[in-house]
């Protein structure tokens, strides 16, 4: 991210009034579209005072909204992260017909709209779906229920873990890892001892990523989960709820909280970039 | 299983050395199998079952028509937005040293990381007539809020990113010699960018703007806040999409996302032969 010395060269030749103006616009932009929005959302939770902005946190369908977002949390990223790194060693280890395509397969979620995804969902898991009469002669629910927002999330989120791992383990080589079996140790052994450390902020900057992604999921989720009050409400989707119901500040209050994740995970990812760096 | 492997995979699997190829691969196949392919084959499936005459009425219909023409034009104003600010940003971070660099530059990554939602919430609010922007632009006669210019503006929030991220490495990793000698040619700063600079970031450019565009026509959860949502005039597509399926219109729904699906596959492979394009050129040099 920081550049060698070539802009430093160039830069005393420019015209410094050129400069100036181009660095006050940019700043000034970004500050009406992206620093003002962030602002306004801290100050309107806040505006009527912190006992509202706490209250309105503490409201039971606003409580449960966090709970049922972290439930798909913790359960999304362990299966992430497995899958994220059993995809980025399969492709970066071995050869074999329909790699590309697999690769490409991987990172489709990328390039189809979430709320796509859920009407995917849908169309799979729904009353006229593919599998919705099996399921429902089984009576298994998965639609606007749990199942169905851990399922579509594992969807947007999918690429995360393998797009940061994967590039990492074809430039890092498998040579220590050819090393460590020659030596005599077990696959388990290679993988604890050799390719985890080598991978480790690859694996928690995907993670983090997919994490994030997780928690603020809105389009997705909203196909999938009804949106039943205090039932299958998550956090993003609570917050159009509140905005529907005319309740703006306890929008904001709930918003605030998804806003701050955001701010952590930035930091984190900071953090991050500069160890690996 | 980890001695028995060992033992058994050199005689078994000879080219191998590696393991856990069995493994990954079964893991692998099994969960993209279940969770990103039998989604998408269902809805394959379904845009199959209605049948191209009756897939071409949904997808004419004047109410699908106006929600296609509306988000094609808000993410078009949107993309226009983002190609000239993204430049501008990629330019500013890269290019000049100056208190704040840093943290502008981390800005940059906060469309990304605020949910949608949260970003729709936020700008409708600011963009309302009693928020801190509407109230400056009710006076002068500009409703943003339910119209068309919300929608856009909700999708270049979301899709700033996407040009100033693929512009940015390019800048910096630039070979600086080439300006030199149009500088000692005595070519005008601007000849300089137009000439030297501005051939070379293109592909880059070109890449960041169509999946800023890409983006834009999929964004939902920040447009829906603003937008409104009247049918024919700021409804966008994939909303229409949700409601076809909350009447029970499988074939309606899945018409109108197979239709997004497709503009989307189409600008994914423009941006990959763009990719191409790019990783051609830089080879040789």
């Amino acid at each position: 991210m920081t550049p060698a010395a070539a802009p430093a060269a160039l830069a005393p030749r420019q015209d410094l009034r050129t400069a100036n103006l181009l660095i006050g616009l940019a700043v000034a932009l970004t500050l009406f579209i992206v620093v003002v929005p962030l602002a306004y959302i801290f100050w309107r939770a806040l505006s009527e005072g912190f006992a509202v902005f706490a209250q309105n946190i503490m409201a039971p369908d606003t409580l449960h909204a966090i709970w049922l977002t972290t439930v798909v949390a913790v359960i999304t990223l362990p299966i992430n992260l497995v899958i994220g790194i059993s995809a980025a060693w399969l492709i970066a280890r071995f050869t074999f017909p329909g790699r590309k395509l697999l690769l490409t397969i991987i990172e489709l979620p990328f390039s189809i709209s979430p709320i796509i995804a859920g009407v995917c969902y849908l169309l799979l898991y729904g009353r006229q779906g593919l599998l919705g009469p099996a399921l429902a002669a089984g009576d298994i629910k998965i639609l606007f229920a749990l199942p169905g927002i851990v399922l579509v999330t594992l969807f947007v989120t999918s690429p995360f873990v393998a797009r940061e791992v994967l590039p990492l383990m074809q430039a890092q080589g498998s040579e220590q890892e050819q090393a460590a079996l020659t030596l005599g140790a077990s696959g388990w052994q290679v993988f604890r001892r050799v390719t985890l450390p080598n991978i480790r902020w690859a694996l928690l900057y995907g993670a983090v990523l997919a994490t994030a992604r997780a928690v603020g999921e809105f389009g997705a989720v909203s196909v999938v989960s009804g949106a039943i009050r205090g039932q299958t409400n998550t956090l993003p989707l609570q917050i159009e709820l509140l905005f529907n119901d005319l309740n703006i500040v306890g929008a904001f209050a709930a918003a605030s909280t998804l806003t701050l994740i955001a701010l952590v995970v930035l930091v984190l990812k900071t953090v991050i970039e500069g160890r690996t760096r | 299983m980890s001695v028995a492997a060992v033992i058994e995979a050199p005689t078994r699997r000879q080219k191998r050395v590696l393991p856990g190829f069995g493994l990954t691969m079964g893991l692998t196949l099994t969960y993209v199998g279940i969770i990103v392919l039998l989604p998408v084959i269902a809805l394959v499936l379904k845009g199959a079952e209605i049948g191209p005459l009756r897939f071409w009425e949904i997808v004419t219909a004047p109410r699908t028509l106006a929600a296609l023409r509306l988000t094609i034009t808000a993410a078009a104003l949107a993309t226009a937005f983002n190609a000239l600010y993204g430049l501008l940003m990629a330019w500013v971070l890269v290019r000049y040293r100056f208190p704040g660099r840093r943290l502008l530059d981390a800005m940059m990554d906060i469309p990304f990381a605020l949910p949608t939602a949260v970003a729709g919430l936020a700008l409708t609010a600011l963009f309302s007539e009693n928020g801190w922007y509407g109230a400056i632009l009710a006076p002068a006669g500009i409703s943003v809020v339910y119209t068309i210019w919300g929608v856009a503006i909700a999708m270049a929030f979301t899709s700033i990113p996407f040009v100033v991220r693929t512009v940015q490495p390019i800048l910096e990793d630039l070979d600086a010699s080439q300006e030199e000698a149009a500088r000692t040619l005595g070519a005008t700063p601007f000849q300089i960018f137009s000439r030297v600079i501005f051939p070379a970031i293109l592909p880059a450019y070109l890449i960041g703007t169509t999946i800023a565009f890409a983006r834009s026509l999929g964004e939902f959860g920040a447009v829906i806040f603003i937008a409104g949502n009247l049918p024919m005039k700021t409804e966008v597509a994939s909303l229409l999409a949700v409601i076809r399926l909350e009447e029970y219109d499988y074939n309606g729904a899945a018409a109108i996302a197979l239709t997004l699906v497709a503009i989307a596959l189409v600008l994914l492979a423009l941006s990959n032969w763009l990719q191409a394009q790019l990783t051609r050129r830089r080879v040789p040099a």
